[in-house]
């Protein structure tokens, strides 16, 4: 099953190269990776998705935990969260008719169209990877000419949270 | 405060880490440091001949003493070259701090001269790594480095120092820190006490129990405590390849090494067990075999201070977190408050058993091999005979091979840290090395390296760091003009082709290039010299001595696991199965 899993990092030369180095070395695939400093400009949040079942899922935050910049490491996947990722897609709009169906589209997928020109759309949209996905199917036919996905970034609901 | 330069600095902190001893080689991106290291007394440096060499005597020096080693290395084929031992010392655990030269920073990224990304071509070796940027920060780097290669699971640690960094005209104050603390490291030592209690209880009431114990005993000293347990509650111990010494090997209740290449009785012994208290051991696939088919009865007890470790390959029922002296401590302190003993009729019938195996199929009881005579001298003999003209009492270093093996099985270690072998990299050219720190910790006593011709020609070069330095070691060759371990996996799986690994008529002359070097070189080619020549080795304290014994090449190393089958499927000769 897929897995969030969120780390709190020193922010220091090489940290980031030992995460996705510890994936490669164990044989772990990560899907989606994002990484950016937080409100304390020390720490790095940073995170990444992947598959695998418990018993692999605990490995992975065991062999995260044990790297010397990583100060707390925790699989959201196992509790109540949030999950968000920032898409931005650029479509052939050219026909009057298109243009109409993709802007009813991004509606109901609550996304913007933040860049216009006579012959595309660029669509901006939010939401877990699933809705993401489901916008990409729904206009496909349409003609989409590049997508930029930020990766996944979470949060776990209520009271918990991840801090030094 | 003193004004120091980064040169400077690198020497006086290694000082005041406690530093004596420093294994390397110098080369241009380490010149200032080593310019430094000349003016003053305090840190002893040791010129190799190969930076490999100075890694490995590094961690030889630290198996042998449970000290932090040290290596310093130059920049790009320096630090490559120290890259093995690294490697090495990572899978065994062992406490190193590598120091390497960089080119300066305004170098990096150029394809400077010797450049290489020493912390990137390290990363997946090291326990943790740094580049030091400012003088000002080498201080304070190298007292972390020394605190995370020692502490929780040690390991090396690589601290890569660009050379603008060490200049001599750039002067900083300082000063050592007091204390280390950082807040994205803090490794559990003690064991969480519900889960120890559980793993007493459970541990009191097995029937078939078995103690198995790794090389985590040996590094944490643990070896005591280990001790204590086992025969407070008469329970058989088994050790792994690298947990040999933890429980001593001439006392009744060891029933030898597991896995591989371990008795019949201990492999045995783990797929019949109730109960498997495993300390600081990791189930590595050289010990469990098939893992499907490993030891189908048992409540496993896993203590371990990496928590990786633990469930990592076979599922721990009662896991414990911390190191093995403070866990082995609180459970004898557990043992104590309950009441509890041990069910002391199935033990002893559990015993009788074991003791059964061990008669019927053991190699202590009866000599499993034939026997040597005239020009064939087996392998297993030459250890026996090491392990007396010894007491039994000398530090043991290998290499790689069938003579790893054989010594492990043959030199009864009745102490912790006398047996000094790389068991999870499995370097060839390791033993040489790692002979010259042990001796260097402990110039009294003795050392012996026990090798192939294979294996020593991996690092012979440091017989002349032997000669500057008088390290008086001795080194028993097992000649036997092949691969020994790839030849028995040919003869086993490839129906005796011995794809390239004979010598034919290629070897050296051992003797005159000891001579050579300067050392004592004695060849031994009949079984009835060999226990006076090696009297005549170990008598001649102040010299290296070379012995150079030719082996019966188609001796192989029995019991041997099958493949695919579970810890008790052995091979116990080449025409017995167990």
């Amino acid at each position: 099953m897929k897995r969030i899993i969120s780390i709190l990092l020193e922010n220091e030369f090489g940290a980031l190269s030992r995460v996705v180095g510890l994936f490669a070395q164990r044989g772990y695939n990560i899907d989606t990776l994002t990484v950016a400093p937080t409100d304390d400009d020390t720490l790095s949040r940073l995170t990444l998705t992947t598959q695998g079942d418990d018993q692999m899922a605990e490995q992975i935050v065991k062999q995260l935990h044990k790297l010397i910049d990583t100060i707390k490491v925790v699989d959201l996947t196992v509790g109540a969260h949030i999950e968000r990722e920032l898409m931005l897609v650029k479509i052939k709009a050219s026909e009057p008719d298109v243009r109409a169906e993709l802007k009813s589209s991004v509606e109901i997928f609550r996304g913007h169209i933040v860049d216009v020109t006579a012959s595309t759309y660029t669509v901006q949209l939010t939401g877990d990877s699933d809705k993401l996905d489901a916008f990409i199917d729904a206009v496909r036919e349409i003609g989409i000419m590049e997508v930029v996905r930020s990766g996944v970034s979470g949060i776990s609901r209520g009271d918990k949270f991840l801090r030094v | 405060m003193e004004r120091l330069s980064g040169g400077e600095i690198v020497i006086r902190a290694l000082k005041d880490a406690g530093v004596k001893h420093v294994w390397g080689y110098p080369g241009g991106a380490a010149l200032h440091i080593y310019d430094a290291l000349y003016r003053q007394e305090d840190v002893h440096h040791l010129l190799v001949r190969h930076e490999q060499a100075a890694v490995h005597a590094a961690d030889g020096f630290s198996r042998a003493t449970g000290e932090v080693g040290t290596a310093l290395v130059t920049s790009g084929p320096g630090a490559t070259n120290a890259i093995t031992g690294i490697a090495t010392a990572y899978m065994d655990s062992i406490p190193l701090v590598v120091i390497s030269g960089q080119v300066p920073k305004i170098k990096i990224g150029q394809d400077a001269f010797q450049e290489t990304d020493m912390v990137g071509v390290s990363r997946p070796i090291v326990k943790h790594s740094f580049l030091v940027t400012h003088a000002e920060d080498i201080a304070e780097t190298i007292a972390k480095a020394y605190y995370i290669a020692s502490t929780g699971r040690p390991g090396p640690v690589v601290v890569d120092i660009p050379k603008d960094v060490t200049d001599p005209n750039y002067k900083v104050p300082y000063e050592w820190p007091s204390s280390v603390k950082m807040r994205s490291y803090q490794p559990t030592n003690k064991g969480h006490r519900g889960q120890v209690k559980r793993a007493v209880k459970t541990l009191l009431s097995a029937k078939k129990p078995v103690i198995y114990s790794g090389g985590g005993v040996v590094l944490d000293n643990a070896s005591e405590q280990l001790i204590e347990l086992a025969q407070r509650l008469n329970y058989p111990v088994t050790h792994t390849l690298m947990g040999l010494g933890a429980y001593p090997a001439t006392d009744r209740q060891f029933i030898g090494m597991l896995g591989m290449h371990g008795t019949f009785e201990a492999n045995t012994a783990m797929h019949e067990a109730d109960v498997i208290f495993a300390v600081g051991a990791r189930f590595d696939d050289r010990v469990t075999n098939d893992l499907d088919k490993f030891c189908p009865n048992a409540t496993i007890i896993h203590i371990d201070v990496d928590p990786t470790s633990i469930s990592k390959n076979i599922n721990a029922h009662i896991p414990v977190v911390g190191t093995c002296t403070s866990v082995l401590n609180e459970m004898l302190s557990i043992v104590d408050e309950l009441a509890t003993e041990p069910d002391a009729q199935a033990i002893k019938d559990w015993w009788v058993k074991i003791d059964q195996w061990r008669a019927d199929k053991g190699i202590y009881t009866a000599s499993r091999y034939e026997p040597s005579s005239g020009d064939v001298i087996k392998p297993q003999d030459v250890i026996k005979a090491l392990y007396k003209a010894t007491d039994g009492d000398a530090f043991v270093t290998s290499d790689v091979g069938q003579h790893q093996m054989f010594a492990a099985q043959y030199y009864l270690f009745d102490k912790p840290r006398r047996w000094i072998n790389s068991g999870g990299l499995g370097t060839m050219g390791f033993g040489l090395p790692a002979a010259m720190g042990a001796q260097l910790a402990h110039p009294e006593a003795t050392v012996a390296c026990v090798t192939g011709e294979g294996s020593i020609q991996m690092c012979i070069q440091e017989l002349s760091t032997c000669s500057q330095y008088n390290l008086p070691i001795k080194i028993i060759n097992l000649n036997n003009s092949a691969l020994g371990m790839v030849r028995q996996w040919q003869d086993m799986n490839y129906s005796s082709r011995y794809s390239q690994s004979l010598y034919e008529d290629s070897l050296p002359d051992f003797v005159a290039l000891a001579e050579a070097y300067g050392h004592v070189g004695i060849k031994v080619t009949r079984y009835e010299d060999l226990e006076e020549k090696m009297r005549e080795c170990f008598a001649l304290k102040d010299r290296v001595v070379f012995m150079d014994i030719c082996v019966d090449k188609s001796e192989h190393v029995y019991p041997m696991q099958i493949p695919g089958g579970s810890m008790g499927d052995l091979y116990l000769s080449k025409a017995e199965k167990s």
